[in-house]
């Protein structure tokens, strides 16, 4: 092996992406990956510490010392083998975790220098192995048992890959006509190419798992007649029902929920309309509601579709903003203006009932509360209006009420999540497990991919035992 | 794999019938369901009732009226033609009680398609169904055979008094009313301006009216919104709280509003049919 560095020796590598100007116009990708060098480089920069703090930010326990090492001697497809151990996903998650909370902020390099991009080395080393290996077939002697997985976003497909790997029969119902949830209809393409969550649905395919789309359990497929179908059942529904603000003028023409607007451009393609025929209205001016990934992918989507404003509407300050760093200063430098602390009060339509402004009410900081946040408090008589003829709301989704309404032996919680088993997964009703953003509320990508191998694990245990 | 179609039939210059295989729906559909399809890869998501199904041969009927470009698009389609997704079925079933007075439906034009399995649901529950069916001329009234088996009676007007009656659905509504029998409940489906007058007219008369609304849908499985409509002083979204509400309550001004939300777009689309 190579070398390490020492501290502070090597820079972080910069990863090489496309102009704001250039990316402005069109939705492909903005970074373009490391090159074999960079990645060789940015590996040296690794301590491979004794103690690898890294991986205790990671929720998936990504062996993330163990990859880089092989990234440094130039075995690259070892070291994506090395992360696929426990991560089915690495090729979104290199891309779209927030590692600047997660691994990243815990990286030691990162005390006194810029901490080891390891996103970006994750990423790298997944579009790597796509470019050059070939899918291994899985040998797994089948164990006759079957099982459903409702949802096939990143919690359904984790806990898929693991059960097929351990010989279950897995069948995966979806709702929508293609497989991958927030990752195929929320995030948009130029954070996270489609054709990259396909080829690991192809994977898996290849690996025997079934596929079923267009298939609405709850509604179109009764629950209880699943439930006795199949001998456990795993609920990876996601939390994909939009929060409205319940403010006057919430049904003008021209107001979306961030779902409706990413869905319209990203599963339906309404970017290439009328090549495609999902339309979506090409705005002048749009104000988008909300801080997180959701409102940073709706203001880029805005600013592609040639907007020529696009506002971040936002009740705290640049300091509290949800969103991954990243996407933040790619939103900055594609021209997104901010309006921090602005809480909004109504929106406002023409006679046609077409939006032409959002009212926002001016905020301060206050004391901290609980959990340390700065509360926004309104500043007594100070109004804005901001003139935009769309608003898009993403202020946050919560989980799909259909199933849990109809089965009433499914406990769920206040904020619609079902209560889980911690070690398991398992809800309240026997056989029956849940993951991800179902179980936890809005959250992300790893998250639910690690709830999904948890819940492969419970299910495996759980059939075992019976 | 798609959906093959295995019967096709044109009713007028743009309302048609198709039979398409889909056992699954077949099976589990109930009254005031209804199905989105999916042409092919570049097709948007399009909402239509479910007008009758087969459990035999596993067959779901559906009407359609072509109106823009996914509509006519459905139209070419052929016996032995597939639809790429079919997805249902979608929405809440009618609500379906014993009355002692009339169920009194209305359909107006294309809307006659979504009502007959309401009005059939009412028939074979032991409800007494008198029909209204309107249209602006004769070609656009549909499905008279298929009403008029599960109806007491059945009433037709037009616009132009090209077929039955001179006259729009209100008027007739108007004679069943003042003929005095008891009507227990009043559904009304068609243009959303036919269930805003007719739920005009209804509530003067103090009579339940049921509508079911037809708002833009993408999913059509409550994830987006698209499909809200305002009820009384609540949202609600169409596609898992509805189709069908009372009609007192809707707002139909903003459903149509929103409805035409995408005339430039949709403008722009139709040109593609050359
Ligand atoms: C716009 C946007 C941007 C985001 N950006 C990031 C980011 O940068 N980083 C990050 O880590 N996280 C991000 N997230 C959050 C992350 O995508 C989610 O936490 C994650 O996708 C949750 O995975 P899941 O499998 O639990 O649910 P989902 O991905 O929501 O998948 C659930 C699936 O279940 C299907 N389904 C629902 N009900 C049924 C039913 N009854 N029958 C059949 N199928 C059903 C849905 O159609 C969907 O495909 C973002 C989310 C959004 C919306
Ligand atoms: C629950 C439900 C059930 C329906 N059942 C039927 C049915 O059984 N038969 C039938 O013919 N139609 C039905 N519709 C209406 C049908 O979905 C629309 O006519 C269709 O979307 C038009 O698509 P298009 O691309 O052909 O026309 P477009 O070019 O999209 O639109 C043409 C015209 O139709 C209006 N329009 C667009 N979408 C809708 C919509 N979803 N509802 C109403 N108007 C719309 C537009 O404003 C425009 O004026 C139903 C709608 C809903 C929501
Ligand atoms: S169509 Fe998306 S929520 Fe109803």
């Amino acid at each position: 092996m190579p070398p390490r560095s020492k501290l502070g020796e090597i820079p972080r590598q910069e990863m090489p992406t496309r102009s704001a100007e250039e990316r402005r116009k069109d939705f492909k990708e903005v970074p373009t990956g490391y090159t074999e060098e960079q990645a060789l480089k940015e590996a040296l920069r690794c301590l491979d510490c004794k103690v690898p703090h890294c991986m205790e930010g990671c929720p998936a326990k990504v062996k993330i010392p163990q990859f880089i090492g092989l990234v440094a001697e130039g075995k690259f497809l070892d070291a994506a083998k090395k992360i696929k151990e426990t991560n089915a996903l690495p090729a979104a998650c290199g891309r779209v975790c927030p590692q600047e909370t997660q691994c990243e902020e815990r990286c030691v390099v990162g005390k006194k220098f810029e901490p080891v991009a390891i996103g970006k080395l994750e990423m790298f080393v997944a579009d790597y192995e796509r470019k050059h290996s070939e899918h291994e077939d899985l040998k797994v002697e089948k164990n006759g048992k079957r099982v459903c997985v409702i949802g096939a976003g990143p919690a359904g497909l984790a806990c898929a890959g693991d059960l097929i790997k351990l010989g279950y029969d897995v069948t995966v119902l979806e709702a929508l006509h293609t497989i991958g949830g927030v990752l195929m209809y929320g995030i948009p393409e130029f954070r996270l190419p489609k054709e990259l969550v396909a080829h690991e649905v192809e994977n898996l395919k290849r690996d025997g798992v079934k596929f079923k789309i267009n298939e609405v359990a709850g509604i179109s497929l009764d629950f209880g007649e699943l439930r006795k179908e199949y001998d456990a059942v795993f609920l990876g529904t996601g939390a994909g029902l939009p929060v409205f603000l319940n403010v006057p003028g919430e049904h003008l023409c021209g107001v979306y929920s961030a779902n409706e607007y990413l869905t319209r451009v990203n599963l339906m393609g309404a970017y290439k309309f009328p090549e495609v025929d999902t339309p979506v209205i090409r705005h002048k001016k749009v104000a988008v509601l909300g801080g997180g990934n959701v409102a940073m992918d709706a203001c880029r989507t805005a600013v592609r579709l040639g907007a020529e404003k696009v506002y971040i509407v936002y009740r705290r300050t640049e300091k509290e903003l949800p969103a991954r760093l990243e996407e933040i200063h790619h939103a900055m430098e594609e021209g997104v203006e901010f309006r921090f602390l602005r809480a909004p009060l109504e929106i406002i339509g023409d006679e046609n009932d077409n939006v032409v402004a959002i009212r926002t009410q001016v905020m301060e900081l206050g004391e901290p509360d609980e959990d340390g946040r700065r509360k926004p408090i309104a500043v007594e008589g100070k109004i804005e209006d901001i003139e935009v003829d769309a608003v898009i709301i993403a202020i946050g989704t919560t989980p799909n009420p259909l199933i849990a309404r109809k089965v009433p032996e499914l406990k769920i919680t206040k904020k619609g999540t079902y209560v889980i088993d911690e070690e398991t997964g398992e809800t309240s009703m026997d056989g029956v497990f849940a993951g991800g953003d179902a179980a936890r509320g809005a959250a992300t990508v790893i998250l639910a991919i690690g709830d999904g191998k948890r819940a492969a694990y419970g299910i495996d245990k759980y059939l075992s035992e019976k | 794999m798609g959906y093959k179609i295995v019967e096709r039939e044109q009713w007028s210059e743009k309302v048609f019938m198709m039979k398409v295989v889909a056992p699954d729906i077949a099976k589990h559909r109930k009254a005031g369901n209804f199905i989105i399809f999916r042409l092919n890869e570049v097709g948007e998501r399009i909402p239509l009732t479910i007008a009758d199904a087969d459990t035999n041969d596993g067959t779901i009927m559906i009407v359609t009226q072509d109106v823009g470009y996914s509509t006519a698009k459905l139209m070419e389609l052929q016996v032995g033609d597939e639809i790429m997704d079919v997805i249902g079925p979608l929405g809440q079933p009618t609500h379906i009680e014993k009355h002692d007075g009339i169920v009194l439906c209305v359909g107006g034009g294309v809307g006659i398609a979504p009502l007959h399995p309401i009005a059939q649901s009412h028939h074979n529950n032991g409800n007494k169904v008198v029909s209204i069916l309107g249209a602006r001329d004769k070609s656009l009234i549909i499905m008279e055979d298929m009403m008029k088996k599960i109806s007491e009676e059945t009433l037709i007007c037009t616009d132009n008094g090209s077929y039955g009656e001179k006259g729009l659905v209100t008027d007739m509504i108007k004679r069943v009313y003042e003929k005095g029998e008891k009507i227990s409940e009043v559904i009304a489906i068609g243009p959303a301006i036919m269930m805003k007058f007719v739920a005009k007219l209804t509530k003067e008369y103090n009579l339940p009216t049921t509508v079911s609304l037809n708002p833009i849908m993408i999913d059509g499985t409550g994830m987006c919104g698209c499909c809200r409509v305002l009820v009384g002083t609540e949202t609600k979204f169409a596609c898992v709280e509805g189709p069908e509400f009372d009609g007192h309550l809707v707002d139909f001004d903003l459903l149509m509003k929103r409805q035409a939300m995408y005339k430039k777009e949709e403008h722009e689309c139709s040109l593609k049919l050359g």
